[in-house]
């Protein structure tokens, strides 16, 4: 029974399709599973339905068709409240409480779940000092912060109530080239200690390339492959390799600027 | 000088007047707090409501008072007594200053911090007490603000159907056409609008979100 429920991928959809009320289909038959423990990368351009599976996993959208299993069980069927709460989130935007300060923000999880504030506040310390932060930044405020800070504040929230799994929403999207390298580098760091099960949506690919174990490639709500970051490299798919040329270009046409 | 020394003679009536208007004006803003507030959250959640809502507020905002006072009139249980019915007349013109800005102060909320509570697993009525409402309420309150300032001049028009208040003193020097008389009315009435406002805008300011 253990082994069994090991073995199960963390995350599984089966033949799943979303369509807007006004008939705009936004994921169209997609199968696709993450296992326990790895980055899986949801790589595409915006509109190729990222974001919406992102959000079919957590139940913030259901499905018209097909399935969404978290541990082997269907989100629609569980408490939705529950499934929420054992999934961290994380998003572009962040989306800090502007009127809490970074110690609030970070414990709100444990607090609606009725943790007492001795062990908040010891898991706020904790959680500050993993995504590389200074305890006396918890009593300040989100406009406080800078970008980059607000990105850890974000993670160090989303893995307040230690979840399984983590949602990350193009976390690192709205920083400056030189933070979001660093931010990459904590997070690999990070992974390595935690084990978590990560689904990561990316348009960047060297930052797919980067993070992911595998690279799920998105295209006008389909699933087009699913390769490790190595395959991705040698892939004959169209696709796959239209983005590897647009990669190598831009550094080479760099390149050449800088040599001229 | 002559105001002065009317004011002196009359410090009884007018206070008690002063403090039969306050009753008026205090009991149909918490009215309309405790119809708007829900009504401007339920509006703001539910888009579809929104316009019939804030329509209908609307409408009730461009009858004429004494109209109004005359519509409720004939109302069972309303009409028997002439406090009942300025207190609802003033509650209905309450309303939509705080409904409007109910719904803007909820709607102005960031939608990637809804997104984040959301998506953390904080429950409608988490995120409604615990980020809706505290990040909306500088805006509420400056609708409630706007709404009791209103409130205090109208209610001088409750004279006119016998409910008292500051108004029977302008609506007797109006009769007897006496400037003092009117004074005495408008004075207490001006003072406690302005009033009203400075304390509710102090408390607006001491509330708005970093």
């Amino acid at each position: 029974m253990e082994s069994s429920s090991e073995n199960r991928p963390a995350i599984q959809l089966h033949n799943v399709s979303y369509t807007l009320p006004n008939g705009q289909a936004l994921l169209q038959n997609l199968n696709l599973a993450a296992q326990r423990g790895e980055t899986l990368v949801l790589l595409g351009r915006s509109g190729s339905g990222k974001t919406t599976t992102l959000r079919l996993i957590n139940r913030l959208l259901i499905p018209n068709a097909g399935e969404v299993l978290v541990n082997g069980s269907n989100v629609v069927q569980g408490d939705v409240i529950r499934l929420r709460r054992s999934i961290g989130y994380v998003i572009q935007d962040v989306g800090l409480f502007p009127h809490f300060n970074i110690e609030k923000n970070i414990g709100i999880v444990p607090q609606i779940e009725g943790w007492d504030a001795g062990r908040i506040h010891a898991r706020v310390e904790e959680l500050l000092h993993l995504v590389g932060l200074e305890s006396s930044i918890a009593s300040r405020y989100p406009h406080q912060l800078s970008g980059g800070q607000r990105q850890r504040v974000g993670v160090a929230r989303a893995l307040a109530a230690d979840p399984e799994i983590l949602l990350m929403d193009e976390p690192f999207g709205a920083v400056d080239a030189i933070t979001r390298d660093q931010l990459q580098r904590e997070f690999l760091s990070l992974q390595q200690r935690l084990n978590k099960t990560v689904i990561f949506v990316t348009h960047d690919l060297r930052e797919a390339l980067r993070l992911g174990t595998r690279i799920a490639l998105m295209e006008n709500g389909r699933l087009v492959t699913v390769l490790s970051p190595g395959d991705f490299l040698r892939s004959m798919d169209p696709l796959a390799s239209a983005y590897v040329k647009a990669f190598g270009e831009s550094l080479t046409s760099v390149a050449n600027r800088g040599g001229a | 000088m002559n105001i002065v020394h009317y004011f002196l003679q009359h410090h009884q009536e007018i206070l008690e007047l002063t403090l039969e208007h306050l009753w008026l004006v205090g009991i149909s803003t918490l009215l309309a707090v405790a119809i708007g507030i829900p009504l401007g959250i339920f509006s703001a959640h539910r888009p579809g409501w929104n316009r019939p809502i804030l329509g209908s507020a609307n409408i009730i905002q461009t009858i004429p008072s004494l109209a109004l006072f005359g519509f409720l009139l004939p109302v069972p249980w309303i009409g028997a007594r002439a406090d009942r019915l300025a207190i609802l007349a003033l509650t209905l013109y309450a309303l939509l200053p705080v409904i409007r800005n109910t719904y803007t102060g909820i709607r102005g909320v960031d939608r990637s911090v809804l997104e984040a509570g959301r998506g953390m697993g904080l429950t409608d009525r988490q995120l409604l007490f615990q980020v809706e409402l505290p990040l909306a309420t500088s805006v509420i309150l400056s609708g409630v603000r706007v709404a009791v300032v209103v409130s205090v001049g109208l209610a001088t028009i409750a004279a006119a159907i016998g409910a008292g208040g500051l108004g029977e003193f302008i609506f007797r020097g109006l009769a007897m056409v006496n400037n003092d008389l009117i004074l005495a009315g408008a004075i207490p009435a001006a003072v406690l609008a302005l009033s009203a406002d400075f304390a509710l805008g102090g408390l607006e300011r001491w509330l708005r979100p970093r």
